[in-house]
């Protein structure tokens, strides 16, 4: 009888592959050959030059040195870097002040279903359409311009994506403005996970709102907040659809806005495949290092 | 002797809330003025729009619509296409989402841990850095300008798997598995009719989620899909862009913008409460 439970119990349970057979397939397919084939084509020579095919020739880590020494990467990477931390500071600030603000109750706000409703609905918008949307509100004819002249703030139209600074605050800002209601959210849920006994012996004790912020709120909040930067930092790296259709593809003005994934699609478009590939390796092994990180922080929690 | 007390701490409650509301009103503002602007710039021959912003809406917006499908941009099939691949990626993907979750939650077998550590650790490296290879094996399989190559890939998303097995192991009682083992019920029906209709509120969550993240997405599609046939939206509004702009009438541009934003605004509004839960109850990771 116990041998039969057994075989039974084997039996179920080799359902666990089967049903894990699809996800492993799909991923084998569609992410691990493609990732291993793009390793592969980091380490040879393979692009067109007008009309002559150069390669593919295995030129071991040639690609890597090019890539490196061109300068051009060091600069795409400091303009990703730059946008996303003038879009993440004021991301995290906002975000922090109202999840505190939320989940006060001595506050007692009223329509916080509706301001939350608000302030997450631009991460739902296409990116290439609010980039775009932003390029004709912010042209140099365009709406901004007029309302800023009609308000007597300018007294002629500023070309703002004719500076690079202006250019770069313009994507920054709607990064902000996708993201800011999304992080709100996190951090409130981490807010409602402190022990609310907490705040109530604070209260007890006579602590100022801003001391129960700075003293209570902030430190156990840390490890949330080291979560969201990191998971932010994964994605303002694969900043793209936003300075891509804002620019139209050039990164201008003076490649001021031009990011790491903007330059892949670049050599992906001309067909450059080792650049292409070389250029994926470093963006692998930099997003796998953060996300690496991300999983032991994922993992720790889970523990406790 | 409590309202006393009350004025020791530091800004008063009322400052405070005033100070909240403000600060939140202005973030409302920042947040929905820009799409007032394009609503009313979509009402705006082209004439009018070049003679400044006015607050008011004009009467041109039936006008402008009609212009934009007699224009050159596919901006029916753009929608059809779009529905169908991010429709199609959202039942798909969700479908066996759940499947894989099922098989971690519910199954024993040598090597799960590993799997399950495995998702975890990939759940946030970006497509992107595949992208090269991910092309190559699409044109080499002459899977060009099909949705195949955007559909079928949804089937191993990480992140969905992880929010519906978080789900699972709080309302999927196994004792409910086993019942239905007694009762002579195989695997897969046991998973089709059961395991599924119980996971109804992560799927649909994740639905929307997969579904809007699919109809945004730009950056893939861009690649694989070179047919004016067979172009998404985010595809067309990139062509708009690119299009030589000043010549163009831009009552159209706005038009164009407000197409392919509305669908996902008109759900939002309607099911914002269980999205906006959903993230939340998404971002308690462990």
């Amino acid at each position: 009888m116990k041998e039969y439970n057994n075989k039974k119990a084997v039996s179920y349970n080799r359902w666990g592959y089967l049903f894990l057979l699809p996800f492993l397939t799909v991923f084998v397919v569609f992410q691990l050959i493609p990732l291993g084939t793009t390793i592969y084509n980091s380490f040879f020579e393979n692009y067109r030059s007008g009309l002559t095919q150069v390669g593919p020739n295995f030129v071991g880590l040639e690609n890597f040195r090019k890539l490196i020494s061109s300068g051009e990467l060091l600069v795409y990477f400091k303009n990703t870097m730059i946008m996303w931390v003038m879009g993440f500071i004021p991301q995290i600030v906002v975000a922090l002040l109202l999840s505190a603000w939320f989940s006060d109750p001595s506050l007692r706000l009223k329509f916080t279903g509706f301001f939350k409703t608000v302030i997450y609905l631009p991460n739902l918008i296409m990116a290439a359409a609010f980039a775009m949307l932003f390029f004709t509100l912010f042209s140099e004819s365009g709406p901004m311009n007029s309302i800023l002249m009609q308000m007597g703030i300018l007294s002629r139209p500023y070309k703002f994506l004719s500076n690079s600074w202006s250019a770069r605050t313009l994507v920054a800002a709607m990064n902000f403005l996708m993201w800011f209601g999304n992080t709100t959210i996190l951090l409130m849920a981490g807010i409602m996970g402190i022990d609310s006994s907490l705040f109530e012996a604070a209260e007890v004790d006579g602590a100022t709102a801003t001391q129960v912020f700075f003293r209570i709120t902030l430190p156990l909040l840390r490890p949330i907040l080291i979560y969201v930067m990191i998971t932010s930092l994964i994605g303002g790296l694969q900043m793209f659809d936003v300075p891509q259709v804002l620019t139209n593809a050039t990164g201008d003005p003076m490649r001021s806005t031009m990011t790491l994934i903007m330059y892949l699609n670049k050599h992906l478009y001309s067909k450059n495949y080792g650049m292409a590939g070389a250029l994926s390796v470093l963006m692998f092994l930099l997003t796998g290092f953060l996300s690496i990180l991300v999983f032991k922080m994922t993992a720790e929690r889970k523990k406790k | 002797m409590k309202e006393k007390s009350k004025k020791r701490k530091g800004i008063s409650l009322r400052a405070r809330r005033w100070i909240a509301y403000g600060v939140l009103t202005l973030m409302v503002f920042l947040c929905l003025f820009w799409f007032y602007v394009l609503f009313i710039n979509a009402t705006r021959s082209h004439g009018e729009l070049t003679r400044g912003f006015t607050p008011i809406p004009s009467t041109h917006f039936l006008e402008n619509w009609k212009n934009l499908l007699a224009g050159t941009l596919p901006v029916w099939t753009g929608l059809c296409n779009s529905v169908l691949v991010a429709g199609s990626s959202a039942v798909v993907s969700t479908y066996f989402s759940t499947m894989t979750a099922y098989a971690i939650h519910a199954y024993t077998f040598p090597g799960k841990k590993a799997v399950f550590t495995f998702i975890l650790m990939i759940m946030m490296i970006p497509t992107q850095v595949t992208a090269l290879g991910f092309v190559q094996l699409v044109t080499r399989i002459k899977l060009e300008d099909s949705f195949i190559p955007l559909i079928v890939p949804t089937i191993a998303a990480p992140i969905t798997f992880y929010y519906i097995k978080q789900y699972m192991e709080s309302n999927l009682p196994l004792s409910l598995v086993e019942a239905a083992r007694i009762d002579g019920s195989g695997e897969f029906r046991t998973f089709n009719h059961i395991v599924l209709p119980l996971m109804k509120p992560a799927i649909a969550v994740q639905m929307i989620f997969t579904f809007v993240t699919s109809w945004n997405n730009y950056f893939t599609p861009a690649l694989i899909l070179h047919d004016d046939k067979k172009k998404t939206l985010p595809i067309l509004i990139a062509q708009l862009r690119s299009a030589d702009f000043l010549k163009f009438d831009m009552g159209q541009v706005y038009v164009m913008i407000v197409f392919s934003i509305l669908p996902v605004v008109a759900v939002y509004l309607f099911l914002s409460r269980y999205i906006v839960a959903g993230v939340a109850a998404g971002s308690v990771k462990g």
